[in-house]
């Protein structure tokens, strides 16, 4: 065993020379300009300088674009840079509002935009309301006394860690025409069904799809709001007799209630940019059954024969005040969580 | 919070479970059936991909598929140069036989047996089953890598995480260092800043970030991917809720030793934070290895596709590989298998205490 151990310390030392040692060169490399900047400019302006690096890209892929996203979608035309582009004003915005009746995708002027919208909100309602579900469920099936509580949180979890667009072909295979989901169908004597032809099952696979693979992520922070709820609640509640189901309405529902909304809020936050899994799944498709708001500006802007960059803006923008205003009740529900 | 996920506890949990008593609540049962239901909802698919991803292309056509690959066994027979495929033969009176099948013609196939190669047999087609065994089509995964560009996506993917990761780790912890270890004016406002730009994802600001990848000159170049996501948000805020936990004293103890900030940053305070950068650098390796929307944005050639992009390259054809995608996906998933294998509970603990992804 002792000799074992040696070997792998052995390995071990090998490899962290190997990983050290450029990192080491990097270090020397740095080491000696920043601490001559450090002599001129002094201590206490030397948090700048370590800062300096982090800014510069948020500038420059954050918030300089993000201005840049309201000039673009100022303007008209297809051209990239907005030097070349015709100020337009408000005509964007008009183009995406013009609507005789907002609840039906087909009278507004720019149809794939609301239908996208109309897709996502029938995505997030059904995807939120069932994966918040599935997580509370699955959250307390893991919080009791079960035997490999470590193996079980796992078979939950790792789906999180696939790629999406893994996930999608995982399924895809599954649940093609000739797929193993059709030939259990025909096994029990039912028909076959095409999933990827009628527009309700592809979006019931789009959700379902999408629960499946992000669900253990919100089960781990609700597992954690569980164990953190003391103890000598439940004892208490144990003593007096009271139902189980009375504790769970009572103490457990009222304690997580803070990491649940928690979880509903980056679910939303999460939903509304629905894209990967389902745009490898679908495409989109059948036809535009299962386009969403994010395929919608990608469409728009990149693949079209014409991009219509400034549309695509303009969607964007609106994306981007959804996104705000949810991130600030995110901000606001995890706050809330941790002062309690 | 964060040792809460960890630590089992003794006392009753949720619904307190009454095992002790030996009497069965509903809610045991149903813990029982869920676990079941959840673990084959969980695993069949990605055990049907593995086992489909060994099959071959006439394998995978199979309707109803077959559960386990399989392959026609074929044998060598005396005064035949080629192997012949090998069928159980259901003769006239009723017994079972082993031939082997010479040629094919309509509903008919000439047959001899193996042990007796003289004697060629008329087979009619429809009473004969193919003999198969277990045989993996390893060559769904030596031919994407030798032919395609495979090789190419697996290589531009490793590239893109560990420099990506690499960058990551350094700017956001120079970042968390400078929030965490100084007090100067403007420090929240900067703080503000960081989170504020959490409201901000990619999917908002794509048109303007294309533009800015463009003037840069990195369109299909890897950096058009490795740059933009560097600085993260959640990076500098997880680096520097643990860096504020360093205490003052060894900071001061360095700075009379006569230790430059820089020095200070990475011989004292960067060995001190591994547990979060190592927490931020498996996040970080995930992000950018399952990362899918910009590369596809930026990424237009197939000389520098990612693995993700060239997966859904793949998937998008006309003529549609399935053999060799359902083992380039098998080959996509491997490297996270591994990660979660190794560092589960770095992962699990980092997300239930920071609330990230």
């Amino acid at each position: 065993m002792a000799h074992a151990d040696d070997k792998a310390t052995g390995i071990g030392d090998v490899l962290q020379n190997v990983v050290a040692w450029p990192i080491r060169i990097l270090f020397k490399l740095i080491d000696y300009p920043v601490t001559a900047i450090q002599n001129v400019i002094g201590i206490r302006r030397m948090p700048w300088l370590f800062l300096l690096p982090n800014l510069a890209f948020f500038g420059m892929f954050v918030i300089i674009p993000l201005f840049m996203n309201f000039a673009y979608s100022l303007t008209g035309g297809t051209e990239l840079f907005i030097s070349e582009r015709p100020y337009t004003g408000g005509e964007q915005y008009g183009f995406l509002f013009d609507c005789d009746n907002y609840a039906d995708p087909i009278s507004c002027r720019e149809d794939r935009f609301w239908k996208g919208i109309f897709n996502t909100a029938v995505f997030i309602f059904f995807q939120v309301s069932f994966m918040v579900l599935f997580s509370l469920i699955t959250a307390l099936v893991l919080n009791r006394e079960i035997r490999g509580r470590g193996f079980w949180r796992a078979v939950f979890f790792f789906p999180v860690l696939l790629s999406p667009v893994v996930v999608a072909l995982i399924w895809k295979w599954i649940l093609l025409r000739d797929g193993i989901l059709n030939a259990f169908l025909i096994s029990i004597g039912l028909d076959r069904i095409l999933f990827f032809v009628s527009p309700e099952w592809a979006m019931f696979w789009a959700v379902f799809v999408s629960i499946w693979a992000h669900m253990g992520f919100y089960t781990l922070i609700l597992l954690a709001g569980l164990q953190a709820i003391q103890p000598d609640l439940y004892e208490a509640a144990e003593m007096d007799g009271t139902s189980k189901e009375r504790v769970f309405f009572r103490i457990t529902l009222p304690l997580l209630w803070p990491n649940m909304l928690v979880v509903i809020v980056l679910a939303l936050i999460k939903g509304v940019q629905v894209f990967d899994e389902v745009y490898v799944l679908t495409g989109g498709g059948p036809g535009t059954a299962t386009q969403f708001i994010v395929q919608y500006i990608y469409n728009t802007a990149f693949t079209n024969q014409v991009q219509n960059f400034g549309l695509a803006s303009a969607a964007s923008m609106v994306l981007g005040v959804v996104l705000f205003v949810l991130t600030l009740t995110q901000l606001a529900a995890t706050r809330r969580r941790d002062n309690d | 919070m964060t040792d809460a996920t960890q630590s089992p506890r003794s006392v009753k949990t949720l619904l307190g479970a009454r095992r002790g008593r030996g009497k069965m609540h509903w809610t045991d049962v149903f813990t029982y059936c869920y676990l079941g239901f959840g673990l084959f909802l969980m695993f069949a698919p990605v055990v049907w991909l593995v086992l489909s991803s060994f099959k071959t292309p006439a394998g995978l056509q199979e309707f109803p598929p077959t559960f386990l690959p399989l392959g026609q066994i074929s044998v060598e027979v005396e005064g035949y140069e080629e192997p012949l495929l090998l069928f159980d033969v259901t003769m006239e009176d009723g017994s079972v036989q082993q031939l082997a099948q010479v040629r094919r013609i309509g509903i008919m196939a000439q047959m001899v047996d193996p042990e007796n190669p003289g004697e060629r047999l008329q087979i009619p087609i429809a009473t004969r089953e193919p003999v198969r065994e277990m045989r993996m089509a390893w060559e769904n995964y030596r031919d994407p890598l030798e032919r395609f560009n495979f090789m190419r996506y697996l290589w531009n993917s490793v590239i893109v995480t560990a420099a990506a990761t690499m960058v990551t780790l350094l700017i956001n912890s120079m970042a968390a260092y400078g929030l965490s270890i100084y007090e100067f004016r403007g420090r929240n406002a900067i703080m503000l800043f960081v989170i504020g730009t959490l409201m901000i994802p990619i999917t908002v600001i794509l048109v303007p970030v294309y533009l800015v990848v463009t003037n840069l000159g990195m369109i299909n170049s890897l950096w058009a991917v490795i740059l933009p996501g560097a600085a993260t948000p959640t990076g500098v805020f997880l680096l520097r809720q643990y860096m504020l936990t360093i205490p003052r004293d060894l900071i001061e103890a360095a700075r009379m030793d006569k230790a430059s900030e820089w020095q200070i940053y990475w011989r004292v305070v960067m060995p001190l934070a591994m547990p979060a950068v190592a927490v931020l650098a498996i996040f970080s390796i995930m992000w950018r290895w399952n990362e899918f929307l910009w590369p596809l944005i930026v990424l237009n050639r197939s000389e520098v596709y990612t693995l993700q992009v060239g997966l859904n390259a793949f998937q998008g054809e006309l003529d549609v590989q399935w053999h060799y995608i359902l083992a380039m996906t098998v080959v996509t998933l491997i490297p996270v298998v591994i990660v979660f294998a190794f560092l589960q509970r770095f992962i699990t603990t980092g997300i239930a205490s920071s609330g990230m992804k």
